[in-house]
């Protein structure tokens, strides 16, 4: 390697360094708005505004989704084992949308701190298998989405 | 270390054993596509939650690796260039633009096929989702550069500027479902855990995404060599190759090849 390569070498790694650098302070600076949702402990203490579209992550709680006989309504918490939130829709539902199950909602937080959602995503976690490991796996007690309750 | 560096960056020695490769990476790129594609279609189980769409998983996780390796590869080429002026290391970040940009593409569409039954959606603006369409617009601006710059050299110099420039998109991709909040799931496999995928699922995916690499494999091998035979369609060995008879041994893009520059 003689030495114009050698110096050409150097240029390159060194603008790369750099403007992986400044990309890192952007996305460092920008991180918020990166994120796709707030955690319910953010919205708990009062991070997300209030009556403004936002989107809210967490877990539906078990048992806590009621379901109203003659409309599509229905009301559940939504919660990350810390803090939860009470989130109400009233329009079609993902297939995966079910209790112990990860999900995005978007929505506005009203005055009584309550999640009006318009639109229900469901997110799957990193875990797969087959249904009869997950069967086998509720009857040992430990449920597939508790034994891996990571949102 | 070096006569071997220079012996592979030239042309017609590339041109030569990559032809005596390229039948045995094509006939290895069938049999695992379709080992690979039995295995996830018939031989995998269904996911206990997501029942048979997860299967879509042995097309869109292959495709996405590929395209981050791909672009790295590329943006390896670019540095290359820019430092060796090495003319291979030009027609390779010539010949894996187009690639990258369309498996980014597949990765992409794949994705909101699976995110439609899944998360109810097709498309959400994530981290994970922006940044690999990011990826494929640093494709295009590759692409798009090296045809607006009329001089092989200066269109590969330009070109492997921007490739070095978006490889800092590559960490994004692969960690941005870690440093923030996104639709989409973390990832299964790491390598210091254990894939939290039973075998007989995850032994298809591996089985696939081998096959996208020989696959990648054999559509670059073909570029590349046609595009040796353009850029040096004046030097002697490529001029002796166009006019001696083909020989058996030859594959259909050579013909090719040469019979357009023979006319």
């Amino acid at each position: 390697m003689n030495a114009v390569h050698k110096k050409r070498l150097i240029i390159v790694i060194v603008g790369v360094a750099v403007f992986s650098a400044a990309a890192a302070l952007v996305l460092y600076a920008l991180n918020e708005n990166i994120n796709l949702f707030y955690s319910p402990t953010q919205v708990a203490e009062g991070e997300a505004p209030v009556n403004k579209r936002i989107r809210v992550g967490g877990m539906v709680a078990e048992g806590s989704v009621e379901r109203e006989p003659d409309s599509l309504k229905i009301q559940f918490t939504v919660t990350d084992y810390e803090n939860s939130l009470i989130v109400h829709y009233d329009r079609v539902l993902p297939d995966l949308f079910r209790e112990g199950q990860g999900i995005v909602a978007t929505g506005k937080l009203d005055d009584k701190g309550r999640f009006q959602a318009s639109e229900v995503l469901a997110k799957h976690d990193e875990n797969y298998m087959p249904p009869e490991v997950s069967d086998m796996l509720k009857k040992q007690g430990a449920n597939a989405s508790e034994a891996a309750p990571k949102l | 270390m070096w006569t071997w560096f220079h012996k592979l960056s030239s042309p017609k020695w590339f041109y030569q054993i990559s032809g005596r490769w390229l039948p045995w990476i094509a006939c290895a790129a069938v049999l695992f596509l379709t080992a690979g594609l039995i295995m996830a279609l018939a031989y995998a189980p269904a996911d206990y939650q997501q029942g048979n769409s997860f299967r879509i998983m042995y097309i869109h996780v292959p495709s996405a690796i590929l395209a981050q390796s791909c672009y790295m590869m590329m943006a390896v080429a670019g540095g290359i260039v820019l430092i060796w002026r090495i003319k291979l290391a030009e027609m390779a970040l010539k010949c894996i633009a187009p690639f990258g940009a369309s498996i980014t593409f597949l990765a992409l569409v794949t994705g909101g096929i699976w995110g439609y039954p899944t998360w109810g959606t097709w498309w959400v603006w994530d981290a994970r989702g922006t940044s690999m369409l990011i990826l494929l617009f640093l494709y295009f601006g590759v692409i798009a550069l090296q045809s607006a710059i009329s001089t092989a050299s200066g269109a590969a110099r330009a070109g492997s500027l921007l490739a070095l420039v978006g490889l800092v998109n590559i960490p994004i991709i692969k960690y941005s479902v870690e440093w923030w909040n996104t639709l989409h799931q973390p990832a299964t496999f790491k390598l210091t855990e254990k894939p939290s995928m039973p075998v007989e699922m995850w032994s298809p995916l591996l089985v696939m995404v081998i096959a996208f690499y020989l696959v990648f494999g054999v559509v670059l091998i073909l570029r590349l060599r046609n595009e040796i035979l353009e850029r040096e369609h004046k030097t002697n060995w490529v001029r002796k190759l166009i006019e001696t008879p083909i020989e058996s041994s030859t594959t259909s893009v050579e013909k090719t090849s040469a019979t357009k520059r023979g006319a």
